[in-house]
Parts: C-alpha cells; structure tokens; sequence
C-alpha cells in the first residue's frame, strides 16, 4: 500500500455522474452528486448508516433507476456494459448449491465465449482469481461448507473472474479478519496501479481510506455531498460531521488516524 | 470420465432398461428374447400387439411423466430458490385434480376428464400468475406464497368434493389423485413436450446457475432476469400440465429427483437437467411396472409406490458420506 492521492489520473472516465440524485422509494438520501471517476482511481464512499451508499453503488451499476441527473459510462475494454461493471453487493439473497469453482464462473456470464457451459478460459480465469485471493485448492469445496470470510473472498474472486474496468464494492472488507483485510486491500490497490482499473468501495472505517484510497466521496446525512482528494476530505471536522461522533487525531509514522474518543 | 458424463451414461442405460423391462413383464411374461427379435423386426400377432398396443405406450408414458415431473421440479427450485420445491407447489395439480374430479363427477369419460383437468390446471396457472404480476412489482417471493396458499384452497376443495362424491366414484378418484398410468393416453405428445423442454431449459442453464445467485446480481451480470423467470415459470407449468394429464398426480418423483441428482455430486443445471430428466423417466417406468405386476391382476396407484421404493433410496444417498468430486 502506498500514500493516497499519487495515482496518475489519466484517461477517460470510466464513471462520471452529473447532478445525480440518490433516492429510494419514498425519501431522496443526496442531491446533486457529481462523480468523476478514472482508471486507476480508488474511491472510498464513506457515510453513516442509511445514507445512500448502497443505493449510490446501485445506481451506478444501473441495478437502481436513475430518477435524475445522469450515470456515464466509460471504459476501455471491449464488452457490454455489464461485462465492464462488477458489483460486489453487499448482501446476497440466496444459497448457491454448488462448488465454489462453479460459483466464480458465473462471474464469467457478461464475458464468456461458450454458449454452453464454459469455456478453458473461463475456468482458467476462475482458477486464477480464486488463487489471487488465497482460495487455491478450494474449486471443488462445497460453496456451503465455507466460512464467511471465506464466502466473502470467494465472491470478490467472482469478481476478479468478471475482470470489469471499474469495480463497485459494497463493504469488500466485511467477515475478514485483520490479515485477509490487508490481502484484499492489497489487491484492490494492484488493481487500480497495475492494471489502471477504477474502484468504488463503500467502507465502514475510518482507518483504511486514508491509506488505500485516492479519493473519497462523504455522504452526508443531512443530504449533501462532498468529494475530491482523499487527503482533502478525510480530516477531522468532516468526519466528525459525517458520523456524528467525537473523534481524536492520532499521529504516528508520519501518518494520521481517527478514533472515536 | 467427469462426473456429470459417467452419470450421463449409467441413467441413459438405466432408462433403456426400465423401459426393456416393462415391455418383458407382466401378467403375460414374454421373453427377452422375443422382445428384443419384436422390436427390431415386428411381426404381426398376439405378442405384437401386446408389446406395441399395451406396453409400450404405458412404458413410454411412465418414461414422459417421471422426466416432465424431474424437469419441473428442477426448474422450480431454481426459479423459486427452495429446495422444497415440487412441481406442485404452485397450485397446478391443485387445478388439475379440482378439473378431473368435478368432470368425474359429472359422470364424463377419460378424455373429458383430462380436458377438465387441463382447464382446471390452466386456470390455477393464469390465477397464480396473474396474482403475482398484477402489482407490476415481479417478486419470486410472492408467487411463492400466492402458489401456497391456492394450493391450499384446491386442496380443500378437493377434498370436499372427495366427501361429497357418490361412494363408486371415490376409488377411481383416489386412484387419479395419488397418480396413476392405467388410463393414460398416448405419450406422443408429452414426449415431445419432454424434448422440447428438456432442450430449452438445457439452453437457459447457465441463466439458471445465475438466478441462484440472488436478482440483483443477476441483474448485475446481465441475465434478463424478469424474462427469465416468466420463461421458467411457463415451461415448469407446461411440463407438469402434460405429466398430470398423463397420470394425475404422481408425487415424490418431482421433489426428490433433483436432489438425488445434487447428492450424486451434480449442481450445474446444464448437466442436472437432463440427469434429472433420465433419471425421473427410469424412476417412474420402473415403479410403474412394479405397480402392475406386483399384485396383478390388480393394479396398484404408481404415485404409492414412487414413494415406497423412493423413500429408502433418497433416505440412503442422504446418509451416506458426503461425495468429494
């Protein structure tokens, strides 16, 4: 992991929003957001709960209507739209039956070339994202026997196997421990440097941001919106008005860190 | 060999053995032999007629309804993502069996009762469908209920037509509800429909593996889920109109199949299906040979005996040690 805010910003969006409002049924959560997101960006959604970061990473996978304003999307990759978005929700609503193998191929759908079952690259690329997260040597484990941490590293790996240009991830880090956090916040980080892939990521804590993150987008609650620089937007008077909580600035190595007092 | 294949084979040979097997036996046994030297090269006479006019037909039946029901079955725990799903969950044999009663009732021969329970059976289809669509808000989790709670509502009406009936009538209905092939008509047209579903759903497998991954992110992944699951919906019901209509209402054979296929070590529907297919079909002709020959010449309900040679097979694949492929 590397300082904030060094990353080239070159290319075309692979996101940009202008004047989007965020709304669910009945209530609208922000007004006029303003996104523009570049290959090799990290961004990190930050707000309390029930703010609108889910439904912004809805929005921008298209999976929510857009009642105003506008999603763009870019990308430098060939395939359809939905082969250059990948989604890591945040919930998923059924029980797969299967392997976990057979679980990570179905990130292939947007992007395979078999019309009937798989082809070798898409196994290879299966295998490939399972090993990238630490799960070789699982493919043929019930999708049912794993652990939550587990499940949860599989369906980034499902991800992975998608191989989109932007990444939206609702709480990637949610069921892992410390270490299998750093692993995946590392592999984020080779994403958008090494191969200039663009991630949104919805997270919960204060601490990783400033360390992975280019950018940062606050949702605030009250419906305003701020983003830009990570170093910019995570400081204290602005998280403390974000979670509505005293916080303390610790200083160590050279860097900052929130904590709640 | 892989797994999905090697069992490909063995349900293929259990399907033609099922199948040889209901052509040989019965109250008049006829030799393996001359079954074999009847079907390559027909030859006019007693032997003939019972292989081509009585035996196969109801062979070939059995071997249509156990696939139809194995493929709906299978098609609806995907669509609903309930493992407890059986092609009757959503009210179809509930509407079927309330439409063959109520014609029997009337005192109507074997084609009118089967046209009664195709129009109940289409009327409890466009209920449940209409229902669970009319809100324009597409849930699999209100078809799932409003499928209940009709076939609750069938179910009782059913049963008080049963209580209602004249006391002749009752064994002939009891016969139909617990599902039975001795009436059953030719299976020409169920095979196709076995085929043709069979071929379709194979092709929309991979959107089925999807589905299981939750709406949103199928949607996610671009699989037109909404089309999908109507698709899925239509063929499920089609598959078990023609199943019903063949031998009322077999049970068993639909909610266990699928799983047998999944305990076996099979999940990716491209293969479950048409395992599931073959295995129902083998399943059926088999138990359906075993109820008209076992206390012949009486005749016994196919749907029993699915259950009674089922239950202790299923109750055995659970038990046994988890498969690792």
């Amino acid at each position: 992991m590397t300082d904030a805010g060094v990353a080239a910003r070159d290319g075309a969006p692979v996101i940009k929003c202008e004047a989007l409002t965020l709304a669910v049924p009945g209530r609208v959560l922000a007004r006029g957001v303003e996104l523009e997101v570049r290959p090799g960006d990290i961004w990190a959604v930050l707000g309390a709960n029930g703010s609108g970061k889910t439904t912004l990473v809805h929005t921008l996978a298209g999976l929510a209507p857009v009642s105003r304003g506008t999603v763009f999307v870019g990308g430098q990759s060939a395939g359809s739209r939905v082969a250059r978005i990948g989604v890591l929700l945040q919930q998923e609503e059924a029980t797969f039956w299967g392997s976990v193998l057979e679980y990570v191929l179905l990130g292939r759908f947007p992007r395979t070339a078999a019309l009937f079952g798989w082809s070798i690259d898409d196994e290879n690329a299966s295998r490939a994202a399972l090993a990238a997260v630490g799960l070789a040597g699982f493919e043929h484990r019930d999708y049912r026997s794993l652990s939550g941490g587990e499940r949860q590293r599989t369906r980034i790996a499902q991800l992975l196997a998608q191989d989109p240009d932007c990444c939206l991830l609702d709480e990637p880090l949610q069921h892992l421990d410390l270490r299998h956090q750093v692993a995946v916040l590392k592999l984020i980080d080779a994403l958008a440097r090494g191969r200039a892939k663009a991630v949104i990521m919805v997270l919960h804590d204060v601490l990783w941001p400033a360390r992975v993150c280019t950018h940062a987008l606050l949702l605030h609650e009250d419906g305003t919106v701020e983003c830009g620089p990570a170093h910019a937007m995570l400081t204290r008077e602005r998280l403390e008005r974000l979670y509505g909580c005293a916080l303390r600035e610790i200083a160590a190595d050279g860097s900052v860190f929130f904590a709640p007092v | 060999m892989s797994r999905p294949l090697a069992l490909g084979a063995i349900f293929l040979a259990a399907a033609v053995a099922s199948i040889f097997i209901a052509l040989i036996a019965g109250p008049f046994p006829i030799p393996a032999r001359v079954v074999v030297d009847n079907v390559l090269f027909p030859i006019p006479g007693v032997v003939h007629d019972i292989i081509w006019n009585l035996r196969a037909p109801r062979a070939l039946a059995a071997f249509a309804c156990g696939g139809l029901l194995a493929l709906a079955g299978a098609l609806l725990q995907a669509l609903l993502r309930n493992a407890l799903a059986d092609p009757y969950i959503l009210g179809v044999s509930g509407g079927a069996a309330l439409g063959a009663l109520l014609a029997l009732v009337t005192g109507a021969g074997a084609a009118l009762m089967n046209l009664g329970a195709l129009a109940g059976a289409a009327c409890a289809i466009s209920i449940v469908f209409g229902l669970s669509f009319r809100s324009g808000e597409w849930d699999i989790y209100r078809l799932l209920l409003t499928g209940v709670v009709l076939a609750a509502g069938l179910s009782a009406l059913v049963s008080l037509v049963l209580v209602t009936a004249p006391h002749v009538q009752v064994k002939g209905m009891l016969f139909w509800l617990m599902g039975d092939l001795s009436y059953a008509g030719s299976p020409i047209a169920a095979l196709t429909v076995l085929v043709t579903g069979t071929t379709l759903a194979a092709g929309a497998a991979r959107g089925l593996d999807l589905l299981s991954l939750g709406d949103t992110k199928a949607r996610s992944l671009g699989l037109p889920v909404k089309p999908l699951q109507i698709t899925v919906f239509a063929l499920a019901a089609v598959a078990t109109v023609a199943a019903v209509m063949l031998a009322g209402s077999v049970g068993f054979v639909g909610l266990m199949v699928p799983h047998a296929v999944r305990l076996l070590g099979v999940t990716a529907y491209r293969w479950l299906l048409p395992l599931s297919v073959l295995l129902g079909g083998a399943f059926l002709t088999l138990a359906d040979t075993v109820a008209r020959t076992l206390v012949a010449p009486q005749q016994l309900p196919v749907g029993v005996l699915t259950a009674i040679i089922g239950v202790p097979l299923m109750l055995w694949l659970l038990g046994r040690r988890r498969l690792s492929s």
